[in-house]
């Protein structure tokens, strides 16, 4: 059989700085007829570089420099422009990461639905609505008679998602390209999605690439998986067959399930509680509470992971507790001294027992600082150091943070995200805290990377002492690490206790949602559990504890 | 948001008042010798100051002159008597249809040409475009004026060089009779809505959702009329609504050039012959047109945005 999609000897290269880099070295790649072809990787590995040659397209700064791309017998690398926009969208569709930037906030949904099969000349305008609601529908949207006709803003970000994918369905081409559909989503929405894309390529058979980091969201759609580094294929192989047995070890690693946490004694002694939260309400317009009564308390030493999906409130819990956002009720003690609710009333010791780590360390450090100034600048304010005690201490923290000594000398610029992010923690651990706050601080990383840092904090913990409020929505990061789960959602905890007593059966309802939705690394999980979610067999069915559409029109700040 | 930004409108127009009071508050030697001249005895002059209420406190003036103006009653002329309201309106009429038939030309042109210019950017195209408007707004518009009449009315004598109108002229007579100030007036507008307009394209056609647009198979132009330009309205129409207040004020030296009877040539007159009430009246006119604009942009481009138009 011959192949839909063939490509050989791949280069493409990118320009930054005046200076070209290889992203793409000598990739082969071919996709038949139906067919889901898996892309993984991390950050640089240049999988959404690939999928976008596979439809003759590179973005500014980046040029396919050699290799050929076959598209059923069609030579698509040099091909005239206009040979091109005859098959984007038509014979080969693409799904970005995030419907909605990639959505056009000044036009309705089913307009550009319709736009491409119009613009090719498929359809008559009637043909392609009747199309579009009757697409809609497969994909589960809500209303689907009714819901072209909102601006994306007006859908929450699930619905976004599946109503793109509905988009590239349009005009039944022979390929789709996702480039990490779901990565932007919350676990719960994220299986919509996946159950979406699903049903495409099966019903359909509709051949497919699918982009992303997440080798076990991978392993629920994909035929064959190609593991891709530095712009080289590590290796290929049939889906359940590299799960079940991968030869190279920088697969193995990237399947490997984290587990860090040794079992800690979590038996409470009275006098250790570093942070007591009182009844805490919390709202940023004074009309809306964003929290509702929450109570909390951190013990020394201990990691307390609070868990949630976007707009559960969980980072407006830790700007409350930094006085970042007064409260409207409830008190904050620090080790049994009340603290005051507005940041500006702090005084410095209390700034100083209380470190934040941020999502992300690009943004967090200044870029004209060197790293000498910007983790001696904690040892001036919070200790008054010289000169030379602080030279000395920053080349200590440097240690400890497992980064060479040299590094006091460079630029946040100069370093690369795990390293940045190292030294955001070396800044919080400067003024020698008792309680540090991360926030989402693996989120923005790769996965190798992400559980150096976890590592990192572990061994700090064990060496330190300090307590850490963890805050994340990846599942997988709490089970690693956590002593103490605490689950939120939409503004209040619904389940507190130690790792052992949220993760053993039987969970609050929500829990059990949030648990049942973490993809696992088993090709037919997706598969089990819809069935299981359809028959009714499984404890939850989403839409019957949560109100329908509440979980997804929470207002989503950024991050 | 809308009524908050009317409110703040309305404040910074009563802010110009004060503003326009206090200026010509402060302009040095008495307005009634100056009128009277040096030679007029103390008692003329007294009474005269009576006659013009200039013996009542500034603040009293200031209110009296500023309730009567909110009601149209904008005063009489020192130079002739006649009231202002008469003076002004005409010549308010023809400024706005100078400043109307220039922005007519200049802002679809540079909106046009800022489109053309963002989808073929950086080719010969953009680049010719780039420089001709450039040019034409790094010269003077009086530079522009009399090279124009140098070339059109002198050289080729095509059209007038003295823009004369008046009330018995008919729609086209009157249009002839403006080709040059207005075309004076959009070489200068352009370049600067024209630029704008390419620069938010170019800034949106980064986004996200213009590659989406592209790959789904749709032309160029397509993308970027019916894809790019709607998010790019609001700095466009900002930066229109800034031209076209400047078209409304700062025809000035063009009106003078071209001995156009409009408000800007009145103003000047008004100026040198210590017609004061004139002076304030024109100002006053002048500021609420340059705020009433601009409040309609930034209503405009708040209504631009789907976001706010509906939500959810």
């Amino acid at each position: 059989m011959p192949h839909l999609l063939k490509i050989e000897h791949l280069f493409i290269e990118a320009e930054s700085d005046q200076k070209t880099k290889q992203i793409v070295k000598g990739i082969h790649l071919t996709l038949h007829r139906g067919e889901v072809l898996g892309l993984i990787g991390e950050s640089g590995a240049g999988k959404s570089t690939i999928g976008l040659a596979a439809m003759g397209f590179s973005r500014q700064g980046c040029r396919i420099v050699s290799g050929s791309i076959v598209f059923d017998g069609q030579e698509l690398f040099g091909a005239p422009r206009e040979a091109l926009r005859k098959i984007w969208g038509a014979r080969i569709a693409y799904v970005a990461q995030s419907a909605a930037a990639s959505f056009n906030p000044a036009h309705r949904l089913i307009k550009q639905y319709m736009e491409a099969p119009l613009q090719h000349g498929l359809m008559s305008s009637e043909e392609a609505k009747e199309n579009a609601v009757d697409m809609y529908r497969r994909l589960l949207l809500p209303d689907p008679e009714k819901i072209g006709y909102r601006y994306p803003h007006q859908v929450s970000g699930g619905q976004l998602q599946r109503a793109m994918v509905a988009m590239a369905m349009s005009c039944q081409p022979d390929i789709i390209v996702f480039d990490e559909p779901t990565t932007a989503l919350d676990v719960t929405t994220q299986v919509e999605v996946l159950a979406a894309i699903k049903y495409i390529t099966t019903q359909f058979r509709t051949a497919a690439i699918y982009i992303s980091h997440d080798l076990a969201v991978v392993a629920q759609l994909a035929d064959r998986i190609m593991v891709l580094r530095y712009g080289e294929l590590v290796e290929e192989n049939d889906a359940r067959t590299m799960l079940a047995n991968p030869r190279k070890e920088y697969t193995r690693k990237l399947l490997s399930v984290r587990m860090l946490r040794k079992t800690k004694n979590l038996s409470d002694q009275k006098d250790d509680v570093i942070l007591d939260i009182q009844g805490v309400t919390a709202s940023y317009t004074g009309q809306n509470n964003v929290l509702e009564n929450i109570n909390l308390t951190i013990r020394k030493g201990r990691n307390v992971a609070l868990v949630g999906e976007s707009g559960s409130g969980k980072s407006t819990l830790a700007r409350v507790i930094t006085g970042l956002l007064p409260p409207v009720q409830g008190r904050i003690f620090f080790k049994g001294k009340e603290l005051s609710p507005n940041l500006k009333s702090r005084n410095r010791e209390e700034l100083q027992k209380l470190q934040m780590i941020y999502q992300m360390p690009d943004t967090a450090l200044n870029p004209r600082h060197r790293i000498r100034k910007i983790l001696g600048r904690p040892l001036e304010f919070y200790f008054g150091m010289n000169r030379k005690q602080r030279e000395e201490r920053i080349r200590e923290l440097l240690t400890q943070i497992e980064l060479p000594e040299s590094f006091i000398d460079r630029f946040p610029t100069e370093l690369s995200g795990g390293e940045k992010q190292r030294i955001c923690i070396a800044r919080a651990l400067a003024a020698e805290p008792e309680l540090i706050i991360c926030d989402e601080v693996t989120s923005a990383l790769d996965q190798l990377v992400a559980e150096g840092i976890l590592h990192l904090l572990q061994g700090l913990q064990d060496q330190l002492k300090v307590s850490y409020l963890f805050i994340t929505h990846d599942l997988a990061t709490v089970k690693a690490i956590a002593d103490e789960i605490v689950v939120m959602f939409q503004g209040q905890i619904v389940e507190q206790g130690t790792k052992k007593e949220i993760l053993t059966p039987p969970h609050h309802e929500y829990t059990e949602l949030l648990l049942s939705s973490v993809p696992e690394m088993d090709p037919d999980w997706l598969d089990n559990l819809l069935k299981a979610r359809k028959s009714g067999r499984a404890k939850i069915k989403p839409h019957e504890i949560i109100p329908r559409g509440s979980l997804e029109n929470l207002p989503r700040p950024a991050g | 948001m809308v009524l908050k930004r009317i409110g703040l409108g309305l404040m910074t127009l009563l802010i110009i008042s004060m503003l326009i009071f206090v200026g010509i508050e402060a302009l040095p030697g008495d307005l009634a010798e100056a009128v009277l001249g040096q030679n007029a005895l103390p008692e003329t002059v007294a009474s005269f100051r009576k006659e013009l209420k200039l013996d009542l406190p500034p603040h009293a003036r200031y209110f009296a002159w500023l309730g009567d103006f909110i009601q149209g009653d904008f005063g009489k002329s020192l130079a002739n008597g006649r009231p202002i309201a008469e003076l002004i309106g005409w010549r308010f009429a023809n400024s706005l249809f100078l400043a109307g038939a220039a922005a007519a030309i200049a802002v679809p042109v540079a909106i046009i040409l800022g489109i053309l210019a963002a989808v073929y950017r950086n080719t010969l195209f953009d680049r010719v475009i780039s420089m001709i408007t450039l040019s034409a707004i790094s010269f003077p518009e009086f530079f522009i004026a009399y090279i124009l009449i140098a070339l059109f009315s002198v050289q080729f004598t095509l059209f007038p060089s003295i823009a004369n109108i008046n009330v018995q002229m008919n729609l086209g007579e009157k249009l002839y009779a403006i080709v040059l100030p207005c075309f004076t007036l959009s070489m200068v507008v352009i370049a600067h809505m024209m630029r704008q307009t390419r620069a938010a394209i170019i800034n949106i056609m980064a986004s996200p959702f213009i590659e989406m647009a592209r790959l789904k198979g749709l032309k160029r132009l397509r993308v970027t009329v019916l894809h790019a330009f709607p998010n790019a309205l609001s700095p466009v129409i900002n930066v229109v609504a800034l031209n076209l207040a400047y078209l409304v004020v700062g025809v000035v030296i063009v009106e003078v050039v071209f001995v156009y009877p409009g408000l800007g040539q009145l103003l000047v007159d008004s100026v040198s012959k210590r017609d004061i009430p004139v002076v304030q009246a024109s100002g006053l006119i002048f500021a609420a047109t340059y705020i009433g604009l601009n409040l309609l942009a930034d209503v405009l481009s708040i209504l631009s945005n789907p976001r706010l138009r509906n939500p959810r």
